[in-house]
């Protein structure tokens, strides 16, 4: 070690008090962002893979994706997968092993409260998730993406996205081991990204088989964000109810078993 | 000295069961403010549950809990800028750099010290951008201690502060922890390191089995109580000198050619029995009168090792 110095005074004279809510808020995001963004496991999973098969099945012919052009029914979906990512399967590994190795506990001692904690979690979220769209929505409009309709749509599609993956990426941290939640999160996000309508149409799969897919919080986000983005419409209802529903169950469960520690 | 029922921490008949095994058991204490109070006893004994309870973290059975006049359970929003804790460890973030997280703590309270002054003390200047998990286990454990002392607290609770430390680090620790008690900090801290106990604590409580067996200051237990030692051929005569001690004192040879005498140690009885060796052609080696340690206290106590 380095030798200990005595040459800079310290006052250790007692002088508590917590700094204001938004502050340590704003810290404690912070941090969080910028850990994510040095995770290399978590680039790939954030921007890395959705970047790729944006850019594979756009610019080739691998998938018969219907009529009209690629990038138009890919971009939308890449969008959905982006915000699982981060707001599910990153946040439901990162907490996991934050409350595995005694992080939550030892953040549960200082000022900062657990409500200010899980807003500082959904603050860091939205930036990554912020950062992923800029980047694939500038990689689909090279590739000639056309995007339509109400960009306020698209938000409120993202944002109840959002809560609904957290809610259960919070459940799933807060009850399972660090290992299980590692091995299932990532596990949930290759199955729904083959049978959520991310790059595989719904509409490749037998009726039946698809009503009960298009009910999936990642079959609703990319439908939903298709439906504006590439059809133009406002508000697409049924996808927002399938979130809306999500949501609420998610982040209920998650306030009801959320262990931390 | 405070009054009675006004110290940092006070804790009256406190139980905590986990399943049928009782972790604490009708455990009471005081640690006076602005004093350093040491929790000395083996694992298992209920130290890190009675901390865990002091801090909030876990909830008694029953009994009463005060840290500051509040009840943790209860007030731990106001509680918390004014306590720091250092749990035994563990609670940063693997990836996270030291002066990253560090930072991120001091944020947290209104007047925190400079982070970098703070690195500075324990050595870890050179380490700030290291990541958690790169760092060595007294490192960390540095680390975490100056994690729980960055937002100024007037109570620190710290979980077995220097285990795992190399001396250098450990004695860094200890100048550390009598620096904030000399600025008025009060310290709650476990131990198992009798040394630790001995000369950094106003004030030891020995707990066993979830209670506690004795307290008091250091030189109050150890007490005035002294025992000789020394080495000499094998097989003394050990009865013969025993008679010529005054009554009460006692005499055993363990292992062979090594001799004990507990006794009232004053100049008379060492010169007694270093007048018998001589009368007897003994040659005495590594005479010396030792005071009794905690380790003996404890052992005296509870039948049971320390270090076990």
């Amino acid at each position: 070690m380095t030798a200990p110095s005595k040459t800079v005074p310290l006052d250790l004279s007692p002088a508590p008090g917590a700094a204001p809510l938004p502050r340590m808020i704003a810290s404690q995001a912070g941090y969080e962002f910028r850990a994510v963004l040095r995770n290399g496991e978590q680039l790939l999973l954030t921007l890395i893979i959705p970047v790729v098969l944006l850019a594979l099945f756009s610019a080739t012919s691998l998938l018969d994706l219907g009529a009209g052009r690629r990038v138009d029914f890919l971009a939308p979906g890449i969008l959905a997968l982006a915000v699982m990512s981060t707001a599910f399967t990153g946040q439901a590994i990162g907490t996991g092993f934050e409350r595995r190795y005694g992080v939550l506990k030892r953040l549960g001692a200082t000022p900062l409260p657990r409500g200010g904690l899980i807003g500082a979690k959904t603050l860091s979220v939205v930036a990554v998730e912020a950062v992923q769209a800029a980047v694939v929505c500038a990689v689909a409009l090279a590739l000639g993406w056309h995007p339509h309709g109400d960009p306020g749509s698209v938000v409120v599609l993202l944002l109840l996205g959002t809560a609904a993956f957290s809610g259960f990426g919070l459940l799933m941290a807060g009850t399972l081991r660090a290992e299980a939640t590692l091995a299932a999160a990532n596990l949930v996000y290759i199955l729904l990204l083959a049978v959520g309508g991310v790059v595989f149409p719904l509409d490749k799969f037998p009726g039946p088989v698809r009503d009960v897919l298009e009910l999936l919080p990642i079959s609703a986000l990319a439908e939903g964000l298709r439906d504006v983005l590439q059809h133009g419409a406002a508000l697409p209802g049924k996808p927002l109810l399938v979130l809306a529903v999500w949501a609420a169950a998610g982040l209920a469960l998650a306030a009801r078993f959320f262990k931390w520690e | 000295m405070t009054p009675p029922g006004d110290g940092a921490v006070e804790l009256d008949s406190l139980v905590k069961r986990y399943g049928a095994a009782r972790a604490v058991d009708g455990l009471t204490l005081s640690a006076a403010r602005g004093a350093v109070t040491a929790l000395l006893g083996p694992n298992g004994a209920g130290k890190t549950t009675t901390i865990e309870i002091c801090e909030g973290f876990r909830r008694a059975d029953s009994g009463t809990v005060r840290v500051l006049g509040l009840d943790p359970a209860a007030d731990g929003r106001a509680l918390k800028p004014r306590v720091g804790v250092m749990p035994q460890s563990g609670g940063v973030p693997g990836t996270a750099r030291a002066g990253e997280f560090l930072g991120l703590v001091a944020s947290f309270h209104a007047a925190p010290l400079g982070t970098s002054a703070l690195l500075d003390r324990l050595g870890l200047t050179e380490h700030a951008r290291t990541p958690f998990r790169r760092m060595s286990g007294g490192q960390q454990q540095r680390l975490s201690l100056a994690v729980a002392v960055v937002g100024r607290p007037e109570l620190l609770f710290l979980d077995e502060p220097t285990t795992g430390l190399d001396p250098q680090a450990r004695h860094a620790t200890w100048e550390l922890i009598q620096e904030l008690r000399a600025a008025g900090v009060s310290v709650v801290l476990t131990t198992h390191n009798m040394d630790e106990a001995e000369r950094l604590s106003d004030h030891v409580v020995i707990v066993d089995h979830g209670r506690v067996v004795a307290e008091g200051a250091p030189e109050e237990l150890t007490g005035a109580e002294r025992q000789l030692r020394f080495r000499a051929r094998p097989g003394l005569g050990l009865e013969e000198l025993l008679s010529a001690l005054p009554a009460g004192s006692a005499a055993k040879e363990s292992p062979a050619g090594h001799y004990l005498i507990e006794a009232d140690v004053r100049p008379e009885l060492l010169a007694t029995v270093t007048a018998w060796c001589a009368s007897h052609g003994v040659m005495t080696e590594d005479l010396r009168i030792e005071r009794r340690t905690l380790e003996d206290v404890f052992l005296e106590l509870t039948g049971r090792e320390l270090r076990a």
